[in-house]
């Protein structure tokens, strides 16, 4: 029986929830321009506000008020509900993220599981804006991001399977509030309380759920379905004004949500290092919390701009050798995370097992992949030529004494 | 233009999809319309569409002076100012048998190199652009720029500069041409280390160009490329070293050739190129002596009557110049070979059976300046 | 203009004084010791105009020339490098169609010269020959009206589709050219 409290009280998280994604969200895309310019060597926002922290407001003020423009063609009501449908999802993954002990709108003890099936909702969306756009370039765009996302999906569930497999329970609050279980007898402590994040632990797991997420994300060097340059935006490009803000909030959202999940999943959160430990057992709860949620958010920060990073660095994969790299690499590598956790918790070995055997792998499959597809060695194919006299006496272009 | 693929018994009627790329785009390199008939992500035909630069040059030369032709000339290929008006001086020269005396030679020597660097990395900038990746393009063209300042103190302007003539260059270089190119030689290696090192063998960009747009040599050579393009597909052919204009050949440098024939070798031909030009230069410093910048020329060029073609190589390829005198101080006839005009031809059989983000990537492997396509 | 237009007044020399008198290299003058017999069939006029050996055949003969030119093992023009209309129809009422030709192997270039007609300007197409002549035909007919026979797509290419006339020509009216 759900009382009058409890649902004043969920609307009351669900609105400051709202409010603070809001703000977390529009200081990202200060964050990243901020950090690409400078990667890029140029100085980025800097006129609104200082440092341009204003940027986004006006970016948001700018979009609110452009002219809503819908392609003659395009079926008015999925055009206007695609971005909603991929905002949506967006939203109700936040529900159940806690930010701190207790801190969350909605304890669910089957969270991982929900956020598995909303984040694969988001494709519906997508395919909706692509169709509904009237446009081929759109249509093509909403075709890569289907295909893209569905396929990526895959690892970050598997990856999320193997953490759950790993903490004994589905429930988000389990897996970075680090209550230690006990399995076969032994405890397994592994974040906050003294215990290690699980990116020493899983570090397989890890790179897994990382680089499925940029491809989830839709971001470099997965980018191939909004390439500007080549289909120009993708499925979003008839969209402007605040259709369009409605999209690029799900990007930011969505980025935010891949980099609380890594964080949570296997950065140990706001539990690691345990604000308990660091302000004593005697601090007030509301230090302890606010000191958690502080950790939380500067790891999350961090590995948003390592996503940023990889956006100013790397060229975009065409969509075939997406698809290959996500069904021959990465897949098999989170199946063999799931095996390896499974296999050390059945027989029982020690954590430190687990490392020992997922570093290793990792670094052959790296060097494999290496030694195929980018030795410079193999892969630099042109000479060296000069200009030499030949035995006739002519003037020509030859080898270079050393070069075949 | 949409066909029908007429599918086996029972299986679903396909239609070609028709899709535009250009003429504004961001990937093309200008005004450049290509159409695509693709087959899901595959590119099954390509008609391309060129004329959208067009400005009668050839025409406009016609009626006017050689020394008007040069700014013409200029704006052929506008990312590589300095080696068109070699072209075009080259011509003239030849077809009145001028000497041109050494300092003059060495000047535009030192520019055309310089230029070769400045034009390929814009290539390399827009080639990783096409690629995605955006970092690059910033850093050479921060490179560019500084190349650019020394073409502005030169010439006094930053492009289109109207610097050489018929039997030299317009004036002297200043006193502090030789530190400043030296200064400048030392930053752009610099900057083509870092660019090398940053896009020529990573992972992503080896992926999207090894074996794409692969032209055999005989093929190449069939259809008229030059220069990286064909030097890429395993043609050892450099104007340079092999009819020497200029004084090129008091000076040692190396020519990259590729041997696969792909984007990537024509991509890193000219990374290679520019180390080699930055050779050049360093050379023409060394040997630059102080003396006249111009041959004893009456202030008008009338060339006798006759026919000249002489070529050069632009950073694109085989330029080339046929001129019909008939004796008055205009050309009778005036022709320019582009090489982006004869290194785009093969476009339809490089892209067609390959991807679209391919087809992005081949054109902007071609390294094609619209201005001289067009002319 | 003030020069006048006759380039083509009948040679006062003798061709092989022309040669000899001209500026060709060692090669050049191998190569134009060379042309008239293994072009012997098709009657060819070889000079030579500075450094370049120039061949003028009758326009019929052009592709079986550019055919020889390509496959004959001395010879060897591979590589096309420029097709040229040059217009003498005020003077001699004709159109010269100018090939220049570079062999990478022999390293050796010459310029085969044909002369059409105006009241009918066609030639055989060489793009069967050379891929490279191509787009250089559909240019030269856009803007000159040269009909280059057996090419397999002649459309406008730097002009717009719908654009009348053949602005090349020394009689296009530039002065008196009204608003598109």
């Amino acid at each position: 029986m759900v009382t009058w409290s409890e649902v004043v009280l969920t609307a009351l998280g669900l609105g400051a929830l709202f409010a603070a994604l809001m703000t977390v969200v529009l200081s990202l895309t200060w964050l990243e321009r901020k950090l690409l310019a400078r990667i890029q060597r140029r100085a980025g926002p800097s006129v609104v506000g200082p440092h341009g922290l204003l940027q986004p407001v006006a970016d948001a003020i700018k979009l609110l008020t452009k002219e809503d423009v819908r392609p003659a063609d395009a079926p008015r009501f999925l055009f206007w509900f695609a971005p909603v449908m991929v905002v949506l999802p967006s939203y109700m993954l936040w529900v159940i993220i806690p930010f701190g002990d207790g801190l969350l709108v909605r304890a669910m003890e089957l969270g991982l599981i929900y956020l598995i099936a909303l984040s694969v909702l988001e494709v519906v969306g997508l395919l909706l804006a692509g169709w509904g756009s009237a446009s081929k370039y759109s249509l093509l765009g909403g075709f890569r991001a289907a295909a893209q996302l569905v396929s990526y999906e895959i690892p970050i569930i598997i990856v999320i399977i193997a953490v759950a497999v790993f903490v004994q329970s589905l429930d988000l609050r389990d897996v970075v509030g680090g209550h230690a279980t006990t399995i076969a007898g032994r405890t397994m402590s592994y974040a906050g309380q003294g215990g290690v994040p699980l990116a020493l632990v899983m570090p397989l797991g890890l790179v897994v759920l990382f680089i499925a997420g940029l491809a989830e994300l839709g971001r470099t060097p997965f980018d191939i379905h909004h390439a500007e340059s080549e289909v120009v935006g993708g499925p979003f490009v008839e969209y402007s004004g605040a259709h369009w803000a409605v999209f690029y909030l799900a990007e930011y959202m969505n980025t935010f949500f891949i980099a609380t999940l890594t964080v949570l999943l296997f950065f140990g959160g706001w539990s690691w290092p345990s604000p308990a430990s660091v302000l004593g057992d005697s601090a007030p709860p509301l230090a302890v919390n606010a000191l958690g949620a502080a950790w939380l958010m500067a790891k999350v920060y961090a590995v948003a701009g390592v996503i940023f990073w990889f956006r100013g660095t790397y060229p975009r994969l065409r969509i075939d050798q997406l698809m290959a790299f996500g069904w021959q690499v990465l897949i098999p590598l989170s199946f063999a995370n799931l095996i390896l956790v499974a296999t050390v918790l059945y027989y029982g070995w020690p954590t430190w097992t687990l490392p020992l055997i997922s570093v290793p792998l990792l670094a052959v499959v790296a060097r494999v992949a290496f030694r195929r597809y980018a030795d410079p060695r193999k892969m630099k194919t042109v000479r060296m030529f000069t200009r030499s006299t030949r035995a006739d006496g002519e003037t020509v272009l030859a080898p270079q004494a050393g070069e075949s | 233009m949409t066909a029908r693929v007429p599918g086996a018994a029972g299986s679903p009627q396909t239609l070609d999809m028709m899709v535009n790329m250009g003429p504004q785009h961001p990937a093309t390199h200008g005004v450049f319309r290509m159409e695509l008939a693709i087959d899901g992500e595959r590119v099954v035909g390509l008609i391309p569409h060129i004329g959208y630069l067009h400005r009668g040059s050839e025409k406009l030369c016609e009626h006017e002076i050689y020394s008007q032709i040069i700014t013409l000339f200029d704006r052929l290929d506008y990312v590589s100012n300095f080696n068109n008006e070699l072209g075009l001086v080259l011509a003239v020269e030849k077809l009145m048998e001028i000497q041109v005396p050494e300092r003059a030679s060495y000047v535009r020597m030192i520019l055309c190199e310089l230029n070769r660097i400045a034009s390929h990395l814009l290539f390399v900038g827009t080639f990783a652009l096409d690629a995605g990746a955006m970092t690059p393009s910033l850093y050479t063209f921060r490179d560019r720029e500084m190349i650019q300042a020394l073409f502005e103190a030169t010439s006094g302007a930053r492009m289109m500069h109207n610097f050489f003539r018929v039997g030299g260059i317009k004036e002297d270089v200043a006193d502090d041409f030789v530190v400043r190119v030296d200064r400048l030689l030392g930053e752009l290696e610099r900057g083509i280390d870092e660019v090398d090192g940053m896009l020529s063998f990573g992972e992503v960009l080896l992926a999207r160009t090894k074996g794409v747009g692969v032209i055999s040599g005989p093929d190449a050579i069939d259809w008229g490329m030059s220069g990286p393009c064909l030097r890429a597909s395993n043609v050892p052919y450099d104007v340079r070293i092999d009819e020497p204009y200029c004084l090129y050949d008091r000076v040692e440098f190396g020519v990259p050739v590729g041997t696969q024939g792909d984007s990537w070798d024509r991509y890193y031909t000219r990374v290679v190129e520019m180390r080699e030009s930055v050779k050049i230069v360093r050379q023409c410093l060394a040997q630059l002596q102080p003396g006249p910048i111009m041959a004893q020329l009456r202030r008008i060029a009338r060339p006798p009557k006759g026919e000249v073609y002489a070529h050069a190589e632009n950073p694109r390829g085989d330029f080339g110049v046929y001129i019909v005198s008939d004796g008055g101080e205009r050309p009778y006839r005036l022709k320019v070979r582009p090489p982006s005009y004869c290194n785009l031809m093969p476009l339809r059989d490089l892209v067609v059976g390959s991807y679209i983000a391919d087809a992005v990537v081949i054109l902007g492997s071609l390294d094609i300046v619209l201005g001289e396509v067009d002319r | 203009m003030t020069g006048n237009g006759d380039r083509h007044a009948p040679p006062a020399r003798d061709q092989a004084e022309a040669v000899a008198s001209s500026r060709l290299t060692a090669r050049g003058q191998a190569l134009s010791k060379l042309l008239p017999g293994a072009l012997s069939k098709f009657r060819p006029t070889v000079g030579a105009e500075i450094d370049e050996v120039t061949c003028l055949v009758g326009r019929e003969w052009v592709v079986d020339v550019a055919v020889l030119l390509k496959s004959d093992t001395a010879l060897a023009f591979d590589y096309f490098r420029l097709l040229t209309v040059v217009d003498y129809v005020e003077t001699a009422r004709e159109f010269e169609v100018v090939y220049h030709l570079y062999s990478l192997e022999r390293r050796h270039k010459m310029a085969l010269k044909t002369r059409v007609p105006e009241s009918d300007p066609w030639v055989t197409s060489v793009s069967g020959v050379w891929r490279g002549a191509n787009w250089y035909e559909r240019e030269m007919h856009d803007l000159f009206g040269v009909v280059f026979r057996g090419h397999p797509d002649l459309d406008r290419l730097i002009l717009p589709d719908d654009f009348e006339g053949f602005p090349g020509r020394k009689a296009y009216p530039l002065y008196e050219y009204g608003e598109y």
